[in-house]
């Protein structure tokens, strides 16, 4: 067989006031120069006619060229109709289709789009009562038959979600007592009202900060690793097989997470209270020169047991929240591994949500109350 | 659960399955006997493991009946029904084996949640169901540290714990070679054989279907339903629509015509 020398692609075109016609042949290849065809903005074909002679060569610049012609077709409203089309091109990549309507098939689409999403929003808050009435049954059965709880699974989300968070929520809290330490001393400074930056740490770490940094590094952490976990056993049948076997995926997965994140928030906003302090503590000492000990005795006199336990009381109630909104999206989560990640971060912008919501409220109801 | 000899095993009068607001089938009535190993056969997206969930209550029923032994399970309580969920052992299709246990604890936790056994004997039961599937020795390993084939075999041990007396699987061969398939076709025969226990068997695995089925439905897209049913090599030879020779006759891909 003879090497012939390298032909480029050709395209020859011959237009009559009816038809176009373009005859290709060569040699296609994507890396060469590819032949344009562009037709003047004022003609007027009755049709279009793409003649494909024997090709030496032929890859993706033919489909390309073929995809180009058809789409000045469509859009100028030309019938295109291709002759000897290799085989490898199905037929259909060549034909001139009417542009689609975009509607999703209703006459007016905007109005069927609310009504769609006003009856997803009714699904939606069907699926959160029936979760929140399983979760509240299945705490009456945990009251009732105690020794039948998964404590195995309880005391190991406990370990997870508390003990081995106490390093980043104590890093945390810790600069959160020196940075409010800083912005106050800067300021009571000028009055020499040294002495009340430990009022002020004080009162804001144990009544506001404290419990509200553990909530959020605790919705990042475990919150998240709910909604993954849970949302990754989904995906993997898990949860249906604890289904066929009669066991409720809430008594089983659900309950003994938020049991544990109720019972650690408590002790977890107790320990960032004491760092929050501690920081504080450090920044008078060193910047104001207030002896330590004078420091923690205007703390303790600032602070009584309501401010300690309204903190401790939110905490618990914040602690409930991020193990809800952390199961429920896992529970939720679509099957895929896309899913499982939505369902974490949606599990973390929800219970952040909540959180500060719940937080807003606390902060007005104890204003009522006189707490 | 045994509440009427006579009645079959399965037997689902015009049953309809949605999967959200589409049908996916209508009017699928079929019955299984006791310890008959039943396939539904069928090509991607015909169905097959749709059906597979409404029968093990996982989607619930649009319309038509489903009752096991003659106790009807689409209008039962959910108390009643998770009763009778207990009698069925499900193999999913890629195990679904809890991966934070042991294949042990995957296989004792249905008993230690349904019955009154010690942790002794529980372990013993384990120990001979995993013996039962050919995992001895394997008890302690976790499902990601073992092969696609034995967390098969595990997810078996799991629907066997509480003695079933109908054995679903999801594929069962989804994913496995020809050889380890094979070896799951005999274990499947082998615990009917032993147990007596009735599967129902979703595949569409050739060799499968036509070296172990007693009887089989083959669903079909364009009937949304059940297209044929009966023994598959009886099907093979008897039937006249080309439908079922396209799904089941073993043809030779580079002898078809090409499609144009």
């Amino acid at each position: 067989m003879q090497t012939q020398p390298a032909t480029a692609a050709t395209l020859s075109v011959e237009e009559t006031t009816e038809v176009c016609r373009l005859t290709v042949g060569g040699r296609w290849e994507r890396a060469d120069q590819r032949p344009q065809w562009s037709p003047a903005p004022g003609a007027a074909f009755r049709r279009v006619e793409v003649v494909v002679t024997p090709l030496e060569r032929w890859d993706g610049s033919l489909v390309i060229f073929l995809g180009e012609v058809r789409r000045l077709c469509e859009k100028r409203g030309w019938p295109l109709a291709v002759q000897g089309l290799p085989a490898g091109i199905p037929p259909a990549l060549v034909q001139v289709q009417p542009p689609p309507a975009r509607t999703n098939g209703y006459t007016w689409p905007w109005l069927s789009e609310i009504g769609l999403a006003t009856r997803k929003l009714g699904y939606d808050l069907r699926d959160y009562a029936r979760f929140l009435g399983n979760c509240t049954i299945g705490f009456g059965q945990l009251l009732l038959r105690p020794a039948h709880f998964r404590w195995v699974d309880c005391f190991g989300q406990m370990q997870q979600c508390g003990a081995l968070g106490l390093p980043i929520i104590g890093l945390i809290s810790f600069l959160v007592g020196v940075i409010m330490a800083y912005q106050s001393a800067v300021l009571l400074r000028q009055f020499g009202a040294d002495i009340y930056v430990a009022d002020l740490v004080g009162l804001g770490v144990v009544r506001e900060m404290g419990p509200m940094m553990a909530a959020v590094v605790v919705a990042g952490r475990t919150g998240a690793a709910f909604a993954a976990e849970i949302g990754n056993m989904k995906a993997n049948e898990e949860i249906d097989a604890l289904e066929t076997l009669g066991l409720s995926p809430v008594r089983f997965l659900v309950l003994p997470r938020l049991l544990a994140l109720q019972l650690m928030m408590p002790l977890l906003a107790l320990y960032a209270n004491a760092l929050g302090v501690l920081g504080g503590l450090l920044v008078a000492w060193g910047l104001l020169d207030l002896p330590p000990i004078t420091y923690w005795i205007e703390t303790k006199g600032v602070l009584d047991l309501s401010d300690l336990g309204t903190g401790l009381f939110k905490s618990v109630v914040f602690g409930g929240l991020i193990g809800l909104a952390g199961c429920l999206r896992g529970l939720q989560a679509d099957r895929s591994a896309a899913g499982v990640g939505k369902a974490a971060t949606s599990a973390v912008v929800t219970s952040i949500l909540c959180v500060i919501v719940a937080d807003a409220v606390f902060a007005v109801v104890f204003n009522i109350l006189g707490l | 659960m045994d509440t009427n000899a006579a009645a079959p095993a399965i037997d689902v009068q015009g049953l309809e399955c949605r999967q959200g607001e589409r049908t996916i089938l209508h009017d699928v009535t079929f019955s299984v006997a006791k310890g008959e190993l039943f396939f539904v056969i069928g090509g991607s997206g015909c169905g097959k493991s749709t059906l597979l969930k409404h029968l093990i209550g996982l989607l619930p029923v649009a319309a038509g009946r489903i009752a096991y032994f003659g106790r009807d399970f689409t209008t039962a309580g959910p108390a009643a029904r998770r009763e009778m969920q207990k009698s069925f052992g499900v193999s999913y299709q890629y195990g679904a084996l809890w991966s934070s246990m042991t294949l042990a604890e995957n296989v004792a936790l249905p008993l230690q949640e349904h019955t009154t056994l010690t942790a002794d004997e529980r372990r013993e039961i384990v120990r001979w169901k995993l013996a039962q599937v050919g995992l001895s020795g394997s008890e302690d390993q976790y499902p990601s540290e073992v092969s696609g084939g034995m967390r098969k075999r595990a997810a078996i041990a799991r629907a066997l714990a509480l003695d079933p007396q109908i054995i679903f699987f999801d594929e069962p061969a989804a994913g496995l070679d020809p050889i380890t398939s094979r070896s799951l076709d005999r274990l499947i025969l082998e615990i009917r054989d032993n147990l007596h226990t009735t599967m129902v068997i979703v595949s569409h695995e050739l060799p499968s279907i036509l070296g172990i089925a007693d009887r089989a439905i083959l669903l079909h897209r364009d009937v949304q339903g059940i297209l044929a049913e009966g023994a598959p090599r009886q099907l093979l030879a008897e039937s006249t629509d080309p439908r079922v020779h396209e799904f089941l006759a073993p043809e030779d891909v580079t002898a078809a015509p090409r499609s144009p």
